[in-house]
């Protein structure tokens, strides 16, 4: 590692590195990347505040206002109905961030000054996934715990419980894949906030995430029972309550392959053009 | 300057034919340059010219549609990676990080070009200090002003000792007294031998910093020299006033027409009226007066000033250099989103 730090500090030595080098470079880049996110995050409680007051809002809402008049079929009645619905959408809607970071990036030229040095190509990207995936299961488990505070309990074992959060990570990390290409395509904040990721709500709400579908009209639950929020919500359901997981989980790993097979590459490329 | 560039020595930076388009609009229509190592190059023109998609396809962010670019000898399509190892770029804003002190912003640059955590550390040290940030360095850099986030910018484009520097209006939007500050660091740099690619929109920016100029409209090189020569060009001082009386413009020129270098300016519509007086000064002033005062015309602001890039773009094109289309400086961006079909970008 001195080696290479040295090699690197010299005045201006542009030797090629070997494949393991760039490899460790790739590494340390991204741990780089990831290491400011996290502290921009951190160093403005707004954002902090900003992305788990919104949830717990909900989880309050939903639990004492609408609650009462949604008759739902699951042990423990509808604030365990609710928690797993409200633990997706948090994670889908915590990469409102990682799209408004990367077009503010973007605007300001830090993706240009970044482009422009000899670190590794993935890092911008891979680091963004990566900080705002500890961003999103540091959200996901404050509103879990305020879930606990109301009520809700998981009552189908530990191992589940935690097969519930890691699903909706994955969910949420396949969104931030949507989310980073549409950052980097639309490439200006104000734009980004207003329509970029705006088909969030609906695909969040017209789900099985804080109603049972049999109480949509006709139309409505053919939407709602074949799209991928539902799949996910659903397993996520089963896992936390009890019930049959293997159908809706296949469903849902192959909608999230697909985003993730579809969406990565888009961002890659949108990174690579970015201007 | 021709003497530090020996002979045979390969210069810093040498553009050849450099075309670039983006759907129908040619930012670039091939454009040469040469370099010599540890010499400031200044690239002047008016907003949407071509200046700015000339430092990205340098600085390996954009693809060129043609020609050859080459950065201490290396091509900016083929090896772009060598060329990112001896580049710094500062752009047209502060490419900080706003929520982060000076001193993370730094470190963290350091660490992305590889160096150590202790090196990272003493090199954002070094860079605060030069940069006269070091007061600031622990505080976050949104506090910092305008100019102090351009120093900051700056320092971030020097963490990895760059040879080649390219500086992409880098006093654009900064107060007087903070770009005299840039323009003090920037000649510091120099003196150090670092080479320089500066682009501006102001002729006294080009003349303070650069050993050659190179201006450019539409696309083209229009005209290459030192400061000196391009002021040779425009044809010394102007003498510059208003008529408040729209009538009477016709009637200011042709009092003036005679103690003009060429034919004056005359702006019916703002009532404006310039004439190159060559080096004549002050004495040109004083029979301006003079004749406008025989032929009874009132005027407002009449002054002697230096040849401004507007002189020099009327001289050199018959054009002002403000001109140009809705939505100005941004143009070089919409263009590129909107051409991004044909657009391909190194990597």
């Amino acid at each position: 590692m001195t080696a290479v730090a040295e090699r690197a500090s010299a005045p201006g030595v542009p030797a090629g590195p070997g494949l393991g080098v760039r490899f460790r470079w790739a590494v340390s880049d991204t741990l780089t990347i990831t290491r400011r996110n996290l502290l921009v995050w951190m160093r403005v409680p707004a954002y902090l505040v900003f992305t788990v007051i919104q949830p717990v809002l909900f989880v309050l809402m939903f639990r004492y206002v609408f609650g009462g008049a949604i008759p739902v079929n699951v042990p423990g009645g509808y604030v365990n109905f609710l928690m797993p619905g409200i633990i997706a959408q948090t994670a889908a809607f915590a990469t409102f961030g990682t799209a408004i970071a990367l077009a503010i990036e973007l605007k300001k030229g830090v993706i240009d000054r970044l482009r422009s040095m000899p670190m590794a190509r993935s890092a911008v990207l891979a680091g963004r996934l990566v900080a705002d995936t500890g961003r999103m299961t540091v959200t996901i488990l404050i509103v879990l715990g305020v879930g606990y505070a109301v009520g809700f309990r998981f009552t189908n074992g530990f191992g589940p419980a935690v097969a519930m959060v890691l699903l909706a990570i994955v969910f949420g990390v396949a969104i931030c894949c949507i989310a980073a290409f549409t950052g980097l395509a639309i490439g200006d904040e104000e734009s980004v906030q207003a329509f970029g990721l705006i088909w969030l709500f609906p695909i969040t709400f017209l789900s099985s995430a804080f109603v049972p579908i049999s109480t949509m009209p006709g139309w409505l639950q053919a939407f709602a029972n074949n799209q991928p929020v539902t799949y996910v919500v659903d397993t996520m359901r089963a896992l936390a309550l009890g019930g049959p997981v293997a159908a809706n989980l296949w469903k849902s790993v192959a909608w999230l392959a697909g985003i993730f097979i579809v969406f990565l590459p888009l961002a890659v490329r949108a990174y690579r053009r970015a201007s | 300057m021709s003497q530090v560039n020996g002979i045979g020595e390969q210069p810093a930076i040498l553009v050849e034919g450099l075309t670039k388009s983006f759907g129908e609009v040619h930012a670039l229509r091939g454009i040469d340059l040469s370099v010599p190592r540890g010499t400031v190059l200044g690239v002047l023109g008016p907003n949407g010219a071509g200046k700015t998609t000339a430092v990205r396809i340098l600085t390996t962010l954009l693809l060129p549609d043609g020609g050859q670019a080459l950065v201490e000898g290396h091509d900016v399509v083929r090896e772009a990676a060598a060329v990112r190892r001896s580049i710094g770029l500062a752009g047209q804003s502060a490419a900080i990080q706003e929520e982060l002190t000076g001193r993370e912003n730094l470190e963290i640059i350091g660490r992305l070009y590889h160096l150590s955590w202790p090196h990272a550390r003493s090199r954002a040290v070094e860079l605060l200090e030069q940069f006269g940030l070091s007061d600031a360095a622990d505080r976050a850099a949104k506090t910092y002003s305008g100019g102090m986030q351009r120093r900051l910018d700056l320092a971030a484009s020097l963490v990895g000792r760059p040879k080649v520097l390219f500086l992409d209006e880098p006093t654009t939007g900064l107060d007087p007294r903070s770009r005299l500050g840039m323009w003090d660091i920037i000649r510091s740099l120099v003196a150090d031998g670092t080479t320089l690619l500066l682009t501006t929109q102001y002729l006294d920016e080009a003349d303070e910093l650069a050993n050659e100029i190179v201006v450019i409209d539409h696309g083209l090189v229009i005209a290459a020299g030192t400061s000196e020569e391009l002021k040779g060009r425009v044809g010394g001082d102007v003498v510059e006033f208003t008529v408040p009386a729209r009538g009477r413009v016709a009637d200011a020129a042709a009092a003036v027409a005679k103690l003009g270098e060429s034919e004056p300016f005359a702006d019916p519509e703002t009532g404006m009226v310039s004439v190159r007086v060559g080096s004549r000064g002050s004495d040109a002033l004083v029979e301006v007066v003079r004749s406008l005062d025989a032929a009874e015309v009132e005027t407002r602001g009449l002054a002697l000033r230096r040849p401004s890039l507007d002189d020099v773009f009327l001289a050199l094109t018959g054009h002002a250099a403000e001109e140009e289309e809705p939505g100005g400086r941004r143009r070089g961006r919409r263009g590129a989103r909107r051409g991004k079909d044909m657009e391909r970008t190194a990597s």
